[in-house]
C-alpha cells in the first residue's frame, strides 16, 4: 500500500514538467495553429539554461531563481524564433511549418552541443530539498512533494491568464477566428509572438524544474516531444485541463510500467493512447474540429499532365548514364548512389501520399524501418533467403499501413499526423523493448544480400531496378483514375464524396500504397548495410523523409525523388562537417523563407522567367 | 479634414480572390453621418467590397481614403483602430466565449471624435443581450448573434461602421429591431455603410443607395432617383421586399 502510494507520488512529480511542456503546446497550437515541433528543444533548452544558471546563482534563492530566470530566457528565444522564422509561415500548409520548426530543432541541437558539451550533465539538487520524506514507511524525495505543489500552482495561473484576463480573452477568441480578432483591431503580431513566449516559457520553466530529478543531455528533446505528443492527443489538442489530466495519467502509468512491466513501458504508453483514440477520436477532453487544411496552399494547382517527349528523352537518357554508373564511377559512387536510389523510393512514397492525397504522415519511418526489420527478422531468424524476405518486406509494410491507416484516418489535419507519428513511436517501442526477437538497442546484423546480389555492382542494378519501377508506378498512379480521384478527395472532399467517391477508403489505399513502397525501400535498405537499428524507425527519420519531400517540393510530381537525390548527398557531404546540424538547420529554415516551392517548383519557376518554358504551353509546363 | 469632406472615400478599387478578379473599379464616397446601402444580386461583390475597405482582403489596385488618410494596404487592425468598425455578414461571435467576453474582444480605448460607448450603453441599445451577459455566445439565438455582432463592434467606438446584410436571416420582429438599431447610430453621429439585398430594410434606414453588380457600381443615388428608374432595379437586383 505504502509504495502504491509513494509511486502514484513520483508519477504526480513526474507530470510536472510533462503538463508545462504540453500545455505550452496546445496553447500555440490553439492560437498560431502551428505545432511547434521545436516544443522539445526549448523544453531542453531550459534544462541547459537552468543548469548555467544554477552554477552561478547560489543557494536557495538562487535556485528557484535560476528556474524562473530559464522561463523567461527560453520564453524570449522563443519569441525570437517566432519573429524571425515562424511568422513568414502561419499561412503556409502544415508541412511547411513542421519543416520550419524542424530546422530550429537541428540547430537549437548544435548550439547546445557547441555551448554545453556532449555529455550528460547531472542537475544540482535543490537546497533543503535533498532528503526524503517517509510516506507510510516509503521514502518520497522532499523535491518530488515540491513539484507536486508547484505543478497546480502552474496550473492556476495560467487558468487564470486565460479564463480571467483580456489577454486571456483575446488568445481564446484568436484560437477560433484570428481573422475576425484582427478586424476588431487586435494586433495580431503581439498576440502570436506573446503566446509563443509563453508557450516556450513554460516549456524552459518544464525543463528547468526537472534538472534534479533528470539532469540535462541532448536527446531531451525528441525524447519529451514524443510523450508530449501522447499527452496531447491523450488530452485533446488545445485543452489545458485535458494536457494536466493526460500528463499525470501518462506520468503515473510510466511510474507503474516502470516496476511491473519493465520491459513495456514505452509500449504501455502508447497503447493507452490508441485505446483511447479508439474511444474519443479527439481526446479525453478535445473537441472535434477542422484543422485546417493540408498539403496544399496558395494560387490554384496547375494540373499535372504526362510528360511531354523532351523530358521523357531527358530522363531515359539520365537514366541511361546512370545505369552506366558502375562502368565509369569509382566504387563508392556505387554505393553512394544505392543509397540514394533507395531513400528516393522513401521519400517518393511519402511525397505521393502528401501530394496527391494531402494526407501529411509523420510517421512514415514506421513502413521504412517496418520493412527493414520484416526483411532482417525473416533472415537473421528464420532463415528466409533474400528474394522472400524482400517481397515480404513490402508487403508486411503495406498490412501495417492498412491496419494504420485505418485508425488514423478518422482523423484528419494535425490529428492525423500525429496518430501516424504516435504508431511510428509505438512500433519504434515495440522493436526496442522487445529484445529478445528484436535484438533491440542492438539492433539485427549479418542480413546479406543472397550471392547473385551481393556485389556492389549488382546490388546497385537490383536497387535501381526496384526503385525506379516504384518510382514510375507512383508516376503511373498519378495519372491513373486513383491518382485522380485521390486528388479529387484532397481539394474537395465533400464534392468527391457527393460524386460517390469513397474519401476514406481511397485514402486507405493510398496510404497503404505509400506504406508499401516505403517498406519495399526499406528491404533494399537493410540488404544493403547488412544490418539495422531501431533508429531507422525514429521520429527523425520521418522527419528526413519529410524535409525531403518539403525540399523536392510538394506540388510537384518530381519533387519526392529530386528531393531524396539533393538530400541525402547533401547529407553524406555536410555530415563530414562539425556542426551539420546547425548549417542544415539554417539551410532549411531559409529554403522554408526564400523558396516555398522547393527544388523543382523554384526551379521551374527560373525556367519560366528565364524564358524557357511559357505559360500558356502545356506541352512544356508539365508538372515534371 | 476639411468641412464637407466624404468621411469614407473609395476610388476605383479592383479586388481579386487569387486570379479570379471580383471588383472592377469601384467608387463611392460617404460623408460623415450618412447612411449609405451598398445593394446588389447575391454575388454582386458587396462583402468583398467591405472587405477591400477593412484590409481583409486588401484590393490590388485603386486607393481607399477613411478621414482623410490613405488607408490602402493596412493590415485590418490599424484600419479597425483608425476607427473603422466591420460588422461580417457571417455573424461571425466567438461562440466558446460569453457574451461579455465578446464584447471584450472589441474593446478599444475612446477615441476622438466618435460616440463613445459603454457595455451598458451597448445594452441598452440590445436589451436582448443584457439577460444573456453571461452565456456563451453558441447558445445565442441567431437574432441575439447578429446584434452580439454589431454591439462587438461598437465596443471599439468606431466613427464609421461597415455592416454586411444585417437582415440576412433573423426573424421579422428582429428586423424591426435592427432598422431602429441602425437608425439609432445615425442619431448618435455614426456615418454607417451597410450591404443589403432586402430593398424595404435599406429604404427605412438609408439615406442613399449604391447599387454593385458584377464587380462595378450601376447606380448612385438617392431611393427618389432609384424609384423614378425602375429598369435600373430590374437590371441590378433581385425584386424582393419593394
Ligand atoms: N473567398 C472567396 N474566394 C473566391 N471567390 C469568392 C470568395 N468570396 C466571394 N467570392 C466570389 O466573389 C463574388 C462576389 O462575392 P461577394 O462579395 O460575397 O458578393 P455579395 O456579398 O454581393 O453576395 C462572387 O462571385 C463570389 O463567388
Ligand atoms: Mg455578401
Amino acid at each position: 500500500m505504502g509504495l502504491i502510494l509513494a509511486q502514484l507520488l513520483t508519477g504526480l512529480a513526474n507530470a510536472g514538467a510533462l503538463f508545462m511542456v504540453a500545455s505550452g503546446l496546445s496553447l500555440i497550437f490553439g492560437v498560431t495553429r502551428i505545432v511547434n515541433f521545436a516544443h522539445g528543444s526549448f523544453y531542453m533548452l531550459g534544462a541547459y539554461v537552468g543548469y548555467s544558471l544554477m552554477q552561478v546563482l547560489p543557494g536557495a534563492v538562487g535556485f528557484w531563481g535560476a528556474i524562473l530566470l530559464s522561463g523567461l530566457v527560453v520564453g524570449l528565444i522563443g519569441a525570437l524564433v517566432e519573429v524571425i522564422v515562424l511568422r513568414r509561415v502561419y499561412a503556409a500548409p502544415e508541412l511547411f511549418q513542421l519543416v520550419a520548426t524542424f530546422g530550429v530543432i537541428l540547430v537549437v541541437q548544435d548550439l547546445a552541443l557547441a555551448i554545453w558539451g556532449p555529455t550528460d550533465l547531472l542537475g544540482p539538487r535543490a537546497p533543503g530539498l535533498r532528503g526524503v520524506v517517509r510516506v507510510m514507511g516509503e521514502p518520497v524525495p522532499q523535491y518530488d512533494l515540491a513539484l507536486i505543489a508547484i505543478t497546480p500552482v502552474v496550473a492556476l495561473a495560467l487558468w487564470y491568464l486565460i479564463a480571467r484576463t483580456r489577454v486571456g480573452v483575446l488568445v481564446r477568441a484568436a484560437t477560433q477566428d484570428r481573422e475576425m480578432v484582427a478586424a476588431l483591431g487586435v494586433n495580431q503580431r503581439w498576440l502570436f509572438t506573446g503566446t509563443f513566449f509563453l508557450g516556450c516559457a513554460l516549456a524552459g520553466l518544464g525543463g528547468a524544474l526537472q534538472l534534479p530529478k533528470g539532469g540535462a543531455d541532448l536527446l531531451m528533446d525528441f525524447t519529451i516531444l514524443a510523450q508530449v505528443f501522447v499527452v496531447v492527443v491523450i488530452g485533446g489538442m488545445g485543452s489545458l485541463p485535458g494536457a494536466l489530466l493526460a500528463s499525470v495519467l501518462i506520468s503515473v502509468l510510466n511510474v507503474f510500467g516502470v516496476s511491473y512491466l519493465p520491459q513495456s513501458t514505452l509500449v504501455l504508453m502508447y497503447v493507452v493512447m490508441v485505446a483511447v483514440l479508439m474511444w474519443r477520436p479527439f481526446g479525453l477532453l478535445g473537441r472535434a474540429e477542422v484543422a485546417g487544411e493540408l498539403g496544399q496552399v496558395g494560387a490554384p494547382e496547375e494540373p499535372i499532365r504526362p510528360a511531354g517527349w523532351p523530358i521523357r528523352a531527358t530522363v531515359a537518357a539520365a537514366l541511361a548514364v546512370l545505369a552506366a554508373l558502375p562502368f565509369w564511377g569509382s566504387p563508392f559512387s556505387v554505393v553512394l548512389a544505392t543509397d540514394i536510389l533507395i531513400f528516393c523510393l522513401f521519400a517518393a512514397s511519402l511525397h505521393m501520399l502528401i501530394g496527391l492525397g494531402g494526407l501529411v504522415s509523420f510517421g512514415h519511418a514506421a513502413f521504412w524501418g517496418g520493412g527493414a526489420y520484416v526483411a532482417a527478422l525473416l533472415v537473421a531468424r528464420l532463415d528466409v533467403p533474400m528474394e522472400v524476405a524482400m517481397l515480404a518486406a513490402p508487403v508486411g509494410a503495406g498490412l501495417a499501413a492498412l491496419a494504420v491507416g485505418w485508425i488514423a484516418l478518422r482523423a484528419s489535419g494535425v490529428y492525423f499526423a500525429m496518430l501516424t507519428l504516435a504508431f511510428a513511436q509505438l512500433l519504434w517501442s515495440l522493436v526496442l523493448q522487445w529484445g529478445a526477437v528484436t535484438g533491440g538497442d542492438d539492433g539485427i546484423v549479418g542480413v546479406w544480400p543472397a550471392d547473385w546480389a551481393s556485389g556492389n555492382t549488382a546490388y546497385f542494378y537490383l536497387a535501381l531496378a526496384l526503385s525506379v519501377g516504384g518510382i514510375l508506378a507512383l508516376r503511373h498512379m498519378a495519372h491513373a483514375p486513383l491518382g485522380y480521384a485521390l486528388r479529387a478527395a484532397r481539394d474537395a472532399p465533400l464534392r468527391a464524396e457527393a460524386t460517390g467517391l469513397h474519401t476514406r477508403r481511397l485514402q486507405l489505399v493510398a496510404f497503404a500504397l505509400a506504406g508499401t513502397l516505403a517498406g519495399l525501400a526499406g528491404g533494399l535498405f537493410v540488404f544493403s548495410k547488412g544490418s539495422v537499428f531501431p533508429n531507422e524507425l525514429e521520429i527523425s527519420r520521418s522527419f528526413d523523409a519529410l524535409i525531403v519531400v518539403f525540399l523536392g517540393g510538394v506540388k510537384t510530381l518530381s519533387g519526392g525523388w529530386v528531393g531524396g537525390a539533393v538530400f541525402e548527398s547533401a547529407e553524406d557531404l555536410l555530415t563530414r562537417f562539425a556542426f551539420w546540424r546547425l548549417t542544415l538547420g539554417l539551410l532549411i529554415i531559409a529554403v522554408v523563407i526564400v523558396a516555398p516551392e522547393g527544388i523543382v517548383g523554384a526551379a521551374r519557376g527560373l525556367a519560366r522567367r528565364a524564358g524557357l518554358t511559357r505559360d500558356a504551353d502545356p506541352a512544356r509546363e508539365d508538372a515534371r | 479634414m476639411a468641412e464637407g469632406a466624404p468621411m469614407l472615400e473609395v476610388a476605383d478599387i479592383a479586388t481579386f480572390y487569387g486570379r479570379a478578379q471580383v471588383l472592377d473599379g469601384v467608387s463611392f464616397s460617404v460623408a460623415p453621418g450618412e447612411v449609405v446601402a451598398l445593394l446588389g444580386r447575391n454575388g454582386a461583390g458587396k462583402t468583398t467590397t467591405l472587405k477591400s475597405i477593412i484590409g481583409l482582403v486588401p484590393p490590388r489596385a485603386g486607393r481607399v481614403t477613411f478621414r482623410g488618410q490613405e488607408i490602402t494596404g493596412w493590415p485590418s487592425y490599424r484600419i479597425a483602430r483608425a476607427g473603422l468598425g466591420y460588422v461580417p455578414e457571417e455573424r461571425r461571435i466567438f461562440t466558446q466565449l460569453t457574451v461579455a467576453e465578446n464584447l471584450e474582444v472589441g474593446r478599444q480605448p475612446p477615441r476622438e471624435g466618435a460616440v463613445g460607448w459603454s457595455e451598458d450603453a451597448l445594452f441598452e441599445l440590445f436589451p436582448n443581450l443584457a439577460e444573456r451577459r453571461g452565456n456563451l455566445g453558441k447558445a445565442l439565438s441567431g437574432g441575439e448573434q447578429q446584434m452580439l455582432t454589431i454591439a462587438r463592434t461598437l465596443m471599439g467606438n468606431p466613427a464609421l461602421v461597415l455592416l454586411d446584410e444585417p437582415s440576412e436571416g433573423i426573424a421579422p420582429v428582429i428586423v424591426a429591431q435592427m432598422a431602429r438599431a441602425v437608425r439609432r447610430l445615425k442619431a448618435e453621429g455614426l456615418t454607417v455603410v451597410l450591404s443589403e439585398q432586402n430593398l424595404a430594410f435599406a429604404r427605412a434606414v438609408a439615406d442613399r443607395a449604391v447599387i454593385l453588380d458584377h464587380g462595378r457600381v450601376r447606380f448612385d443615388d438617392s431611393f427618389a432617383a432609384l424609384d423614378a428608374r425602375p429598369e435600373v432595379r430590374d437590371a441590378h437586383l433581385s425584386v424582393s421586399g419593394a
